[in-house]
């Protein structure tokens, strides 16, 4: 799919883009001013990734995130109201206050789920594509995941396995650097992270993850060849958080010079609007009416979420297992 | 003599009558690797979301025999060997499971769950409540626990107080081949992970066996065997044990009852506790060691409730020692508790109160 050139695929990359941004601000004031609970995650500077990797994707593809998961649930079609009504720990959250930030699953657009645990999706997305080649459907599972997740043993066993049936499923590795504080670089001497893929016989690609007809492009190879039952493929996108790992961060790990070199010259969102511009694809007018448009929606969302009822310990106990329903045959 | 008799001298116990099969179908004898073989084998015909993965279980027919040749009649796709990949067998059995599939995973040994605890603890078991209803992990596990075959510390745990300690698995121990099958087939019904935590000695014991597709209620504890002087409350192969010990000490004029839960999560706390305040001495047995175990809980449970102004004695716990199973054949014996010591345990309880 051309992006950057096809106007109405321009708007919807360029929408994806500012909702996960704005998103993130909103969580992030909401936090500031005391009227968010717990911690977060946020993807700033990493939009790009899961924006271009879904629009590979059907509605029907899986997917599985991360602890710094919101950006991979907008992107494949989250409800934003439903997702601020959450982290706002309201009952009408996506998991009724019971998940919050790291554990937003959206059932209709077969995202499986954020995970608390870093590596934790990776072998329930081969799970979902070992489903989908037994069910014989053409369905993909894309595993979204941090660079930390390459030093959990799960990650490998879910890419042996995955690699082994050959099952549909599209490893993505967001390397923003670094795992919390440790620097991939440090932490794995290789001379790009994609060349793991190698000790696991299946292919592996880098991609400027800050670029969103990159990542998408890399992404629809691997669909196409995971659809094909080729099997998986292993991707690492460049790209960079610009806020801490969580709140408790103070970026002692990392130099101001650093961040602000990435948040001045490698922003994904303005990168993109340039690159429509220059494609004249769409005009500043067109970008300013997206942008007008994602900011009504976002403050929308925000008012309504606000305004729910919230969460209650009613049936706590009860909401532990899911109903039986009798003899399945 | 009879083939019976050859197969009980040769596995070196009786067959005891308190674990025949629950009433209600026609049954047959079968080992309990067999009952459980017969109901992968209705299950996967049955269903094509259900299917079987884990370590061995194919060409090789499972490490303790499980599967068999199960492989030739079902095929590779439904039988299913993995790599030895145990957090890799979870993590995929629960990925299938929320998306279509009923995937039963087997862990060739209890104890390697620890490789794949994250899966069971974080994943499989929170997933339903921490994601607000969104998925269900309709997954089972299957896993050999218990000490007695030589195999020493790392191959002979009695894990179940773990897996109970974790809200949103439900957790059962069969006990007998008819439990072993039944549970099974009643864990495919069920939107929710199931650990059954099945026992080594017992993969060979012949046991009367319902046929087709039964099941045994998970969430409803077994009354084994009925008598007026102490309630035996006892898990796995503590089970028959207590039956065994419960013929010996009616020799002595001691009446048990051996109760058996089946299910330790969710408990069915009222079948106990109905059955302590009929005798009004309990005894809780398991094979497992004793700080932290299971049945501390049942104990706990007991003197919390109405039950407790019943007891005419301490409650009394027969755990396996706190020791790491050891290999030598005196020493593993010697940790975890057999028949004789049930009889002890039980005389000094009755005579002593």
């Amino acid at each position: 799919m051309q992006i950057v050139t096809d106007r109405s695929a321009a708007i919807e990359a360029l929408g994806t883009l500012w909702r996960i941004r704005r998103f993130e601000e909103a969580v992030e004031d909401l936090y500031g001013r005391g009227m968010m609970h717990g911690t977060m995650h946020l993807s700033i500077g990493q939009e790009a990734v899961p924006t271009g990797a879904c629009m590979a994707l059907r509605r029907d593809d899986y997917i599985t995130s991360t602890h710094r998961g919101h950006g991979h649930c907008i992107a494949k079609g989250a409800d934003l109201e439903r997702m601020m009504a959450e982290l706002l720990a309201k009952d009408t959250g996506y998991c009724r206050g019971r998940g919050g930030s790291m554990h937003i699953a959206d059932a209709a657009t077969n995202n499986l789920g954020a995970n608390g645990i870093v590596a934790g999706g990776v072998p329930i997305a081969a799970g979902a594509g070992l489903s989908a080649q037994m069910r014989g459907t053409d369905q993909v599972a894309v595993c979204f995941h941090g660079d930390g997740a390459m030093g959990e043993g799960a990650w490998h066993e879910g890419v042996v396995l995955a690699a082994m049936w050959k099952l549909p499923v599209v490893f993505l590795c967001e390397n923003n650097l670094y795992g919390m504080s440790m620097s991939s670089a440090k932490a794995f001497p290789l001379e790009q992270l994609s060349d793991r893929a190698n000790g696991y016989g299946i292919p592996g690609v880098t991609v400027d993850g800050n670029d969103v007809q990159a990542v998408h492009d890399a992404v629809e190879t691997a669909v196409a060849r995971a659809r094909a039952g080729e099997g998986p493929t292993f991707i690492v996108a460049e790209t960079y958080r610009w806020r801490g790992h969580s709140k408790s961060d103070k970026n002692l790990y990392r130099t101001r010079d650093e961040i602000e070199s990435w948040r001045e010259s490698n922003d994904p969102i303005a990168r993109f609007e340039k690159s429509v511009l220059e494609a004249g694809t769409l005009t500043e007018a067109d970008i300013q009416t997206v942008r007008d448009e994602v900011r009504d929606d976002l403050r929308g969302a925000v008012q309504r979420a606000a305004a729910a009822p919230d969460a209650t310990p009613e049936g706590l106990l009860d909401a532990v297992f899911a109903p039986t329903t009798g003899a399945a045959r | 003599m009879t083939m019976q008799e050859q197969r009980s001298i040769h596995e070196g116990l009786e067959h005891p009558t308190g674990l025949g099969a629950r009433p209600g179908a026609e049954t047959a004898e079968m080992t309990y690797a067999e009952a459980i073989r017969d109901a992968l084998r209705i299950a996967i015909e049955a269903d094509p979301s259900v299917f079987l993965m884990g370590e061995d279980v194919g060409r090789y027919g499972g490490a303790f025999g499980v599967t068999g040749t199960l492989v030739d009649e079902l095929g590779t796709d439904r039988i299913r060997d993995t790599t030895i990949s145990e957090l890799g067998i979870v993590g995929l059995g629960v990925g299938a499971a929320m998306t279509g599939m009923k995937p039963i995973v087997e862990i060739q040994f209890s104890d390697f769950t620890a490789q794949a605890m994250d899966q069971i603890a974080n994943q499989a078991a929170k997933i339903h409540f921490m994601l607000g209803g969104e998925a269900n992990v309709p997954l089972v596990i299957r896993a050999p626990g218990g000490s007695g075959t030589g195999a020493a510390a790392q191959h002979s745990q009695s894990l179940e107080a773990w897996f109970a300690h974790i809200p949103g698995l439900k957790v059962v121990m069969p006990a007998s081949g008819d439990d072993a099958k039944g549970l099974l087939l009643a864990a495919l019904d069920d939107p929710n992970p199931v650990m059954i935590l099945e026992h080594k000695l017992l993969y060979k014991q012949t046991f009367e066996v319902r046929t087709g597709d039964v099941r045994t209620p998970i969430g409803k504890a077994a009354v084994r065997r009925t008598g007026g002087d102490l309630t035996i409350v006892a898990t796995g192969v503590e089970v028959q044990r207590s039956l065994e010990a419960a013929e010996l000490l009616a020799a002595q004029g001691i009446q048990a009852t051996v109760v058996d839960p089946v299910t330790l999560t969710p408990l069915d706390s009222a079948t106990i506790l109905a059955e302590v305040v009929k005798t009004g001495r309990v005894l809780l047995v398991q094979e497992a060691v004793q700080t932290g175990g299971f049945m501390s809980e049942v104990s706990a449970i007991i003197a919390e409730s109405e039950a407790f102004v019943h007891l005419r004695a301490p409650i009394r716990r027969l755990s396996g020692l706190d020791v790491p199973i050891p290999y030598a054949p005196q020493l593993e014996k010697a940790v975890v508790p057999q028949v004789d010591d049930i009889v002890v345990a039980a005389t000094a309880l009755v005579k002593e109160w």
